[in-house]
């Protein structure tokens, strides 16, 4: 994927994120300081294991989090304007219009009882892409830029009928009908099999080629992002660990945990017998005595400083690192 | 046992309605056990010169046509209506549960009988079925029982079914068949006492529909007998007299079963949080 | 759509005969004599004989019920001891007001409850939400015919607001021209106002007693189906696309919301229909249900025997009607089928 020279104004710039869950038991602290940029045609892997906050920094910047979120701090910069504080109004606007997001499990997350080429009509209508005379035809225009063969047919089905990988294009088709200037797609590939998952990889990188998209890939799979993203963005906990570009990360990991991840992704290379897994589990995030570092109790390489609120080191170019004793 | 107690004390203390019905419960049982010793009249007692008189100090609900103090026909009528109501709950769950486990556990033509046979109950509204059987069988109380039973019997036996169903294949179930037990000892022995605490909050959810289709019943002039103390008959009588002008007659009776049933959906609700918060609608 | 009709249709079949195997069973079940409860209360030994062989309760059982059917294929449903009458015409002929009286109750309740949940899904936790959950349990614990009674009370005596309760229309007004047999209807089409509003307003009440009756399920149904539907994955696509409120409640939510409300409108028939009975009673409506009760009373057993048949037929038929209406709204069940 060829990287666009970055403009000096990033298309999403997230600045100090902090996310909170209430529960039962208290008070999740899920997202913590969160900060990370996508220049504009950009794509940019956002890592971690299952648990890390990755769809919970892309709910929070979309404004769908659960009722029981809140955003404690922090900007997401989109377009001049600050998401987070934008009235629900406002951001429905910029929503499916601006800045979209593809789902998992595309099945369960089209419509089962509409067809689908009138649910790409409806955000067409509702963002003024069509009219709603014209758009029965620009939803078939639409299915033929996502590459589904007989789109007059297909826009009539109902997504029970249609394989998942036809079903991930149709979502592809919504979330691009109105050119955002963002796409998330948050693990658009999990559940479909390998061959399609390089298909729905390939197709979403043309269409943002076309026109200059920047990506978020949301994803645990190092190894699919390596292969098709520009910049990889690690979390673990609820914090950003890592920042750099693709190469840069898979070359010269800095922080402890990255490279364990990459010790852990099988690839071409790598046997199985030499996975090696990571040591401990996530933190327990409702406790109150979380250290700064939320990866310190398993690291080991944690040294005193540890204990000190982290840092943001710049480590290379575009390259950061938050480690008091990165590799 | 302990674990359950607290959770039951979590549900309670999240939930004050619960411990409401609790207490209903408790008033109830009360009523139905020492009815006859509490009551201040004999209720089936007439005194003519003391008939039609509305609520007052010395008769609390008034009395009816007859002269019988009405707070005492309530009190001791609620040992009928709650027997009433348990026995065909009790009596639906024994021929619903344990044709349902028997379906669910062998499948086959056992499940294809039962599942028939609920099919066909669920085919009629139920209070009709329940009025042709009572009319069918005769006009006693022991009927009213078993029509009652009749028409729950395809709830139960659904539930059961399911529940066995699931647990056809549990590791407890395979100890106990590979420790000998014939099949009816694994099902009677062990499915069954797995699966009470669900028929259990399955009995108290329809303890209200019991008692609603028992008083329908005695309303129209099923089962229940004058000068019998019931609270659908009373409500029956005192319709007659809503009319001129007598609220009294009819309007202590059916609070009290309103009260009754208001007290075992909330109990059944409570119970269900209890035992198993994922049956929640 | 003839696929699925015809697939309803052949589901229905088996109900309808375990209907008439148990209606017929009903009748032989009483203990006794048969032939004595048919003859009434004060037969003599020899009319006794008489309807034992008219009605051939002296042959064997299979042969009893093969006639059973025979009669009931010519639409005979025996004679009513207290007037005489076929069983069959005093049922036609009273038909219309229960179901009159029924469907405007459903029509209420459907009114007040698809919305009511679908306010207190949308405002979960909220006032709204608690005083909907209250309202409905409340009118699932109130016995049908002790609503009845306190409404009539109230409306009627206290207040005045409401006419007598004696029936479909007051005694000083004729009823409208028979087309349907459904007052509301015939008054509309021969736009007789007087008989309108007069039916209309003596259905108030009835109709009201029942609808609170089936509330709850129907409300409580709606409420559950919409938050679920509220909490998946499609809504969260839909907001997603930044489509207006109005569209996801309504467009997206409610269509899906709705159709669990749809299977539960069976449960909800078979609550009306048996509340019907009660209903009737109070108010003395003169439908079937009250015929039914009025027979009951005279031990009078071949009219309850077809009560419960024509109940019985009905309720198949409404949940044949349910189902396919449900599969014409979900393209799932449709496209299958």
């Amino acid at each position: 994927m060829t990287a666009v020279p970055a403009i000096s104004v990033p298309a999403l710039s997230v600045e100090n994120l902090s996310v909170e869950f209430r529960t039962r038991s208290g008070v999740v602290k899920v997202l913590e300081h969160v900060g990370f940029s996508v220049d504009k045609g950009e794509t940019v892997a956002l890592v971690g294991e299952s648990g890390s906050g990755k769809s919970v920094t892309a709910f929070a910047v979309m404004g769908i989090l659960d009722a029981a979120g809140k955003v404690t701090s922090g900007r997401a910069m989109f377009g001049g304007a600050d998401l987070l504080a934008l009235s629900e109004q406002d951001l429905a606007e910029q929503r499916g219009r601006e800045l979209s997001m593809i789902f998992q499990n595309p099945r369960t997350a089209l419509n089962p009882i509409r067809r689908v080429g009138r649910q790409i009509a409806d955000v067409l209508v509702r963002h003024g892409g069509a009219t709603r005379n014209d758009a029965p035809r620009a939803a078939i225009e639409m299915l033929k830029r996502v590459r589904i063969p007989d789109p007059e047919r297909r826009a009539e089905a109902y997504p029970f009928e249609l394989s998942g990988g036809m079903c991930q294009r149709i979502m592809i088709a919504v979330a691009l009908a109105c050119r955002p200037a963002l796409l998330i797609a948050d693990e658009p590939t999990t559940g479909l099999d390998v061959t399609t998952q390089a298909v729905i990889m390939d197709l979403i990188g043309e269409l943002a080629a076309e026109s200059g998209m920047a990506t978020i890939f949301i994803t645990h799979d190092l190894a699919l992002a390596a292969e098709y993203c520009d910049r990889i963005v690690v979390m673990h906990a609820g914090h950003i660990v890592e920042a750099a570009p693709a190469r840069e990360l898979f070359g010269h990991p800095r922080h402890p945990y990255s490279a364990k991840l990459l010790a852990a992704t099988p690839g071409e290379t790598v046997s199985l017998e030499s996975l090696a897994s990571i040591p401990g589990g996530l933190p327990d995030l409702r406790r109150l005595d979380l250290p700064p570092c939320r990866y310190s109790d398993r690291c080991e390489r944690r040294i005193d400083r540890c204990a000190e609120p982290l840092p943001q080191r710049t480590v290379g170019e575009r390259h950061l690192v938050a480690c008091w004793n990165p590799l | 046992m302990l674990p359950l107690l607290r959770h039951a004390r979590y549900v309670l203390s999240e939930n004050p309605v619960t411990g409401l019905a609790f207490g209903l419960f408790a008033m109830f049982l009360v009523a139905a056990i020492l009815g006859p010793v509490l009551a201040p009249y004999n209720p089936m007692q007439s005194n003519a010169a003391m008939a039609l008189k509305p609520p007052s100090a010395a008769h609390w609900f008034g009395t009816d046509q007859l002269g019988r103090d009405i707070f005492s026909r309530v009190l001791v009528a609620t040992r009928l209506d709650l027997t009433i109501a348990f026995a065909s709950v009790i009596l639906a769950f024994l021929l619903g549960a344990l044709s349902g486990v028997a379906a669910g556990y062998f499948g086959g033509w056992t499940d294809r009988i039962v599942g028939r046979l609920a099919d066909t109950i669920m085919a009629f509204p139920l209070f009709v079925l329940a009025m042709g059987i009572v009319a069918a069988l005769g006009n006693e109380v022991i009927n009213i029982v078993i029509a009652t039973a009749i028409i729950n019997f395809p709830l139960y036996a659904r539930v059961a079914r399911a529940e066995a169903n699931v647990r056809r294949d549990a590791g407890f179930v395979e100890a106990a068949r590979l420790s000998g037990n014939g099949e009816t000892r694994v099902l009677l022995g062990h499915i069954l006492p797995n699966i009470m605490p669900i028929m259990m909050v399955q009995m108290s959810l329809t303890m209200g529909y019991a008692i609603l289709n028992a008083a329908g019943l005695s309303f129209i002039g099923l089962g229940v007998r004058p000068p019998a103390a019931e609270w659908g008959i009373m409500v029956a009588e005192g319709a007659n007299f809503i009319q001129s002008g007598e609220w009294w007659i009819a309007l202590f009776p059916g609070l009290a079963l309103m009260l009754a049933v208001f007290c075992f959906n909330l109990l059944g609700d409570g119970l269900r949080d209890i035992i198993d918060p994922r049956m929640r609608t | 759509m003839l696929k699925l009709l015809l697939s309803r249709l052949a589901t229905a079949i088996p109900s309808i005969v375990g209907v008439v195997i148990v209606t017929f069973m009903l009748t032989r079940l009483l203990p006794g004599d048969p032939a004595a409860y048919f003859a009434g209360l004060a037969a003599s030994p020899q009319a006794i004989a008489e309807i034992r062989t008219k009605l051939g309760l002296d042959k064997s059982l299979p042969e009893q019920f093969v006639a059973y059917i025979g009669d009931l294929a010519q639409g005979n449903l025996g004679n009513s001891l207290s007037t005489g009458q076929p069983v069959v015409a005093e049922i036609v002929t009273r038909l219309p007001a229960s179901a009159e009286l029924t469907l405007v109750a459903l029509l209420l309740a459907v009114v007040i409850a698809i919305p009511l949940g679908v306010l207190a899904a949308v405002k979960q936790g909220t006032w709204i939400d608690h005083t909907c959950r209250i309202v409905t349990t409340a009118g699932v614990s109130l016995p049908v015919f002790f609503t009845g009674l306190l409404f009539a009370y109230v409306f009627y005596y206290l207040l005045q607001w409401a006419p007598a309760p004696t029936g479909r229309l007051d005694v000083f007004l004729s009823p409208p021209t028979h087309i349907t047999g459904f007052y509301l209807i015939d008054s509309a089409l021969t736009g007789n106002l007087e008989a309108f509003w007069g039916s209309l307003r003596q259905l108030a009440l009835p109709a009201i007693s029942m609808a609170i009756f089936s509330l709850a399920p129907l409300a409580r149904m709606t409420r559950g189906s919409m938050l679920a539907v509220l909490g998946s994955d499609f809504i969260r696509t839909a907001r997603a696309s930044g489509l207006s409120p109005r569209t996801v409640i309504f467009t997206y939510a409610f269509r899906n919301a709705v159709l669990p409300v749809i299977t539960v409108l069976g449960m909800v028939f078979s609550f009306l229909l048996g509340a019907n009975v009660l209903v009737e009673t109070v108010f003395s409506w003169p439908g079937i249900g009250l015929y039914a009760v009025n027979a009951l009373i005279t031990s009078d057993y071949a009219p309850v025997q077809g009560f419960v048949l024509t109940m019985a037929v009905l309720y198949v038929a409404l949940n044949l009607t349910i189902d396919f209406v449900y599969g014409l709204v979900d393209p799932r069940v449709r496209l299958d089928a």
